[in-house]
């Protein structure tokens, strides 16, 4: 016994390196498991406070820009309220699906291979897990994890984001998952051969998870590219939001979701 | 605590602030990251117990981690040159031998100096990229980021190595 003690503490700083490795070991590999509810990252009182501090001292910067990307929404809001006054009052369609809550980014980054935004809004305000976030201009990422008062999201730039997607034009859909290189684009994944997209087709997301509304834009495609042995078409999707320009995201409340999963589990079971 | 402790103490505050408020923000073509704050553990004295470096650098590293929002990450890859810095220091020992109570700083000379830094800082962010990337899929594109940003690091604690040189 002795002799165990003489030796553990001989190599005292080996195995205190040793635990120290292995706790932090563990800490990745608990945080990399998608939704869950932290307190040991941007969105706890104290780093929020700091960051969006800095974030405010910043914003007088971008007034300009922000207030004419605000302008430019608020005439598209216009246009598309013309829209509905044209159509039938007798809308048939009267269910709720979704609602939805302006936040405030106060982080945000791009170059990372897992990017995340911590938004100004929390638990408070009826954000929870698993929602969606949506900008003017496009799809932004989900909720991964609140607090009170702020909220992290998982940024569709983040190598384990997955949404699924379609193409607008030929209806067909798929998985759009960023590959960890450029911050302009993302990959979208598993279109079958017989499909044609081309170069200029629209994507948007599928609405077939019930967390993303159906028909936001997510990009462009601006590259496409089939190999001879392939399944699946290699695509490269320009996204339509400036990811390093984000200034306001809004959170997407669906009120369907929990109706829609359990219906689809009790069908064909728990598939996770 | 002694004068040089409280220093340090201060030290720790300035570069977690610098760290999240400046640094993060600083990225130059969008793959050379400045990761100063590794130059707290590298300029400790240079007899400062490997116990106390490594539960210093997790401390450290598990404040960057929550700005970050990489739980984990960054402190690994800290507590592990924590751990390599003794034995390095006292591997590339300048003829002479370090003064006492001195930090392995510029005044042991440039060349000396990047010695000293470049392997540990490549190992740490070797870690940081390869353990973030989740394995060796992206293996150039990470190298290219793990070599941009070890040039910057280095250079940037060079460039404030040099201003805070007491004057001769």
């Amino acid at each position: 016994m002795d002799r165990l003690l003489n030796f553990v503490y001989q190599y005292r700083a080996f195995f205190t390196f040793l635990l120290l490795v292995l706790f932090c070991s563990w800490l990745i590999v608990e945080n990399n498991q998608y939704q869950s509810t932290r307190y040991f990252n941007s969105s706890n009182r104290l780093a929020a406070n700091i960051i969006s501090f800095s974030q405010g001292v910043r914003e007088y910067f971008s007034l300009r820009r922000i207030n004419s990307d605000l302008a430019e929404e608020n005439a598209n809001l216009r246009s598309q309220l013309e829209r509905y006054a044209a159509v039938d009052s007798l809308y048939t369609d009267t269910t709720r699906r979704f609602d939805f809550v302006s936040a405030k980014v106060i982080n945000n980054s791009v170059m990372m291979f897992k990017n995340y935004i911590t938004v100004n809004k929390g638990r408070a305000d009826g954000i929870k897990p698993g929602m969606a976030a949506i900008s003017a201009k496009g799809a932004v990422g989900k909720v991964k994890s609140v607090s009170d008062n702020y909220a992290v999201l998982i940024s569709l730039l983040n190598v384990d984001d997955q949404m699924s997607s379609s193409i607008k034009r030929t209806g067909h859909f798929g998985t759009a998952q960023w590959d960890g290189t450029d911050p302009r684009t993302i990959n979208l994944n598993y279109i079958a051969r017989h499909v044609t997209p081309q170069v200029g087709d629209t994507v948007v997301t599928s609405g077939y998870n019930a967390v993303f509304p159906p028909d936001i834009l997510v990009g462009v495609i601006s590259k496409v590219n089939l190999r001879e042995e392939a399944q699946f078409w290699e695509i490269k999707v320009e996204l339509a939001q400036d990811f390093g320009r984000l200034a306001f995201v809004e959170i997407v409340r669906s009120y369907q979701k929990v109706e829609k999963d359990s219906l689809e589990i009790s069908t064909i079971g728990d598939i996770k | 605590m002694n004068r040089a402790g409280i220093f340090n103490v201060v030290y720790f505050f300035l570069y977690v602030i610098a760290q999240v408020l400046l640094f993060k923000r600083l990225v130059l073509f969008n793959t050379s990251f400045c990761f100063l704050y590794v130059a707290f553990i590298l300029l400790l004295p240079v007899e400062t117990n490997n116990l106390l470096l490594m539960v210093l650098a997790f401390v450290l590293g598990f404040t960057i981690d929550v700005f970050y929002d990489s739980l984990g990450i960054h402190a690994l890859a800290l507590v592990t040159i924590a751990y390599l810095r003794n034995y390095w220091l006292s591997s590339i020992t300048p003829q002479g031998g370090y003064d006492a109570g001195s930090s392995p700083a510029l005044a042991n000379g440039v060349q000396w100096f990047l010695v000293y830094t470049v392997p540990l800082v490549f190992v740490h962010l070797a870690l940081l990229f390869f353990i973030e990337a989740g394995g060796f899929g992206l293996f150039w594109f990470t190298m290219l980021k793990i070599m941009a940003s070890l040039l910057f690091t280095i250079s940037v604690m060079l460039m404030l190595q040099f201003f805070s040189m007491p004057r001769s």
